[in-house]
């Protein structure tokens, strides 16, 4: 079989190697472009996968507040007592308890900040108040164990390791300052698991107490500062959310319920936006790299109009001389994104450890897609560099380029 | 039946539009070539030679009248099959030489031939045209730039011929060269005339002139009476 020799890309090879510098300088143009974009790109990616992982162990909670907007004081449908109140009564509990029951575990929760005193240091805190049969369910302790007790209490972890606390240390809760206020002095009998963020129960960095101290510090006994529904399946939340709507909230909003899945979503679309805003910033990069390209390509072409006119003369078809400038088009364009696709591995894994903390999520597909995304957007911006310069090569007229020197 | 020749021009005129006025650099030419003939076309400088040459070589198409190169009218014809008319029919000899400078000696012959054939040439044509014109293989080997003005124009000789076309077209061969390197090259061609190839040399040298079998002569675009 006779060997098949693109002699045409022969040509784009060789007229690149004689320009190596001016072609090398051009390439690095495409480098830094990839390297810009996919380097944001993954960081974006990482970023997105990051916080979803975060948000979304609290995603599956729906967060229950009595309604601020307040209503004309009527009395609540379904329930007890009124709207105007900043709290969720007993009866509103027991409504939402029988409206989204079957969806997850139902719990109310009281909540304040105060002043506490560890030591000789005084300073703000939140404080939690919690059923008994809701601690055992709801908080993992790590050390230690639940309070049982008005005198004994759990704290967070961060709570504790900010004040320096341990299994046994006391706390003195209330303003010792204000003559009105009640003091209670307590002790950490158990320090809680690490939690992370989240929107029904902030225990890492606050202090919880049983129901029945706290009511006793604070009074209000079955006003929840709102209740908290840990759904089994993420999916009922809408669900769920319509059915303590319909409950509640018939004739007047007494209640307003927070999807936390909603906020992760937004969360995430807002990342993603700033992750395509950043890469278009990345991309300008590129328009810069196409500008080089097409000046190497427009020189390339003055400097072989003789070239150019031997070759037509001598019956190369203008096809063919368009794809000699193409094919080096496209040879700057594909060394670049090489260059730029293994620089991106290297510096997108430090960006990504730098601004996100953390490269678990670094050899994923989401991430490493930006990788042949940024190459093949490089690749599409040398062809599209080096058409006209090789469309007016292909239509120079032959007796004009043969005349040139 | 008489054969069809193998140029043939017939009230041919090429004019130039230009704001200042119409060039008329052909005006209703008509010259008949043979196949097998060696023809001299003579004239001063600007009296059309060089038009004559690009219209017979394929490179432009004239204005009006007729012109058949192998018995088709180019007239009619596409840029691509213009295109393919001088990579099959016509093998050019340039004064510059033309050779391509990214290739070497070697890959200039067989350019034309990978061009038409779609692969390299594996027959031994383009070495034994080469051994021909008296380039060894060493010397095929180099870049235009690292040959002489004759081993160039050896080497384009040697291109003309790779796809063994109907017409070699000379446009002031030995133009860059010494005298005896001309000479050289002139034996050369004559040496290809007597193989049966039809050679056609548009030169304002009478010298080269006289060595063709029939001369023509132009002056300000028209063929001058002898």
């Amino acid at each position: 079989m006779k060997k098949k020799k693109d002699i045409i890309l022969q040509l784009s090879l060789r007229s690149i190697r004689l320009n190596f510098l001016r072609s090398l300088l051009a390439a690095i143009g495409i480098v830094i472009g990839v390297v810009a974009i996919s380097s944001m790109g993954m960081m974006g990616a990482n970023m997105t996968m990051s916080v979803t992982e975060e948000l979304s162990a609290m995603a599956n909670v729906l967060v229950v507040k009595p309604d601020s907007g307040g209503g004309g004081g009527m009395m609540g449908g379904g329930g007890s007592s009124s709207s105007d109140d900043d709290y969720i009564d007993k009866d509103q509990f027991e409504d939402i308890k029988r409206a989204v029951g079957q969806y997850g575990n139902v719990y109310p929760l009281y909540q304040e900040s105060d002043t506490i005193k560890v030591g000789d240091e005084e300073r703000r805190a939140t404080i939690y108040g919690m059923r008994d049969e809701d601690m055992a369910t709801i908080l993992v302790v790590a050390n230690g164990t639940l309070p049982q007790t008005s005198s004994s209490v759990v704290v967070g972890p961060t709570f504790a390791e900010n004040n320096d606390l341990t299994i046994g240390s006391r706390i003195t809760i209330g303003d010792e300052d204000d003559e009105e206020a009640i003091i209670q002095k307590v002790r950490v009998v158990g320090i809680l698991e690490e939690k992370g963020m989240s929107m029904d129960l902030n225990s890492d960095n606050a202090i919880i107490l049983t129901e029945k101290t706290f009511t006793g510090l604070y009074g209000g006994e079955n006003e929840y500062t709102q209740v908290n529904v840990i759904l089994n399946d993420i999916d009922d939340a809408d669900t769920a959310t319509e059915a303590i709507e319909d409950q509640l909230n018939r004739k007047e909003d007494e209640v307003t319920v927070q999807d936390s899945s909603r906020m992760m979503e937004s969360i995430t679309s807002t990342v993603s936006t700033l992750t395509t805003f950043v890469m278009a910033i990345a991309g300008i990069s590129l328009l810069v790299a196409a500008t080089s390209i097409f000046n190497v390509m427009m020189m390339s072409v003055t400097e072989r109009i003789r070239e150019i006119g031997i070759l037509r003369s001598i019956g190369t078809q203008k096809g063919e001389v368009l794809r000699m400038f193409i094919y080096e088009a496209v040879i700057l364009g594909l060394v670049g994104a090489i260059i730029g696709a293994i620089m991106s591995l290297i510096l997108g894994w430090l960006v990504v450890l730098v601004m996100v903390g953390t490269t678990k999520y670094f050899f994923t597909f989401a991430s490493l897609i930006y990788v042949p995304v940024s190459m093949a957007i490089g690749i599409a911006i040398c062809i599209f560099s080096g058409v006209y310069p090789a469309w007016r090569a292909a239509n120079l007229d032959p007796i004009e380029a043969l005349r040139s020197d | 039946m008489t054969a069809v020749p193998v140029i043939e021009l017939s009230d041919v005129s090429k004019i130039y539009p230009l704001a200042s006025g119409d060039v008329v650099a052909l005006d209703h030419l008509s010259i008949r070539i043979e196949r097998g003939e060696f023809v001299a076309i003579m004239g001063p400088s600007g009296s059309g030679k060089s038009t004559l040459l690009n219209q017979i070589g394929g490179l432009d198409v004239p204005t009006s009248g007729v012109l058949r190169i192998t018995g088709k009218n180019i007239r009619k014809m596409s840029d691509e099959k213009l295109t393919n008319l001088r990579l099959n029919a016509i093998g050019y000899i340039f004064q510059k030489f033309n050779l391509i400078p990214l290739l070497t000696a070697y890959e200039n012959v067989e350019y034309p031939y990978i061009l038409k054939h779609r692969c390299n040439d594996d027959t031994g044509r383009v070495s034994k045209l080469l051994a021909d014109v008296g380039i060894n293989k060493r010397l095929a080997e180099h870049r235009p730039a690292e040959l002489s003005g004759g081993q160039q124009q050896r080497v384009a000789i040697a291109r003309a011929l790779i796809n063994d076309p109907d017409i070699l077209l000379c446009d002031e061969p030995t133009g860059n060269l010494d005298t005896k390197t001309g000479a050289q090259i002139m034996e050369m061609l004559k040496a290809l005339h007597d193989q049966g190839r039809t050679v056609i040399i548009v030169t304002h040298d009478p010298s080269i002139g006289a060595q063709a079998e029939r001369t023509i002569r132009i002056k300000d675009g028209k063929v001058e009476e002898a």
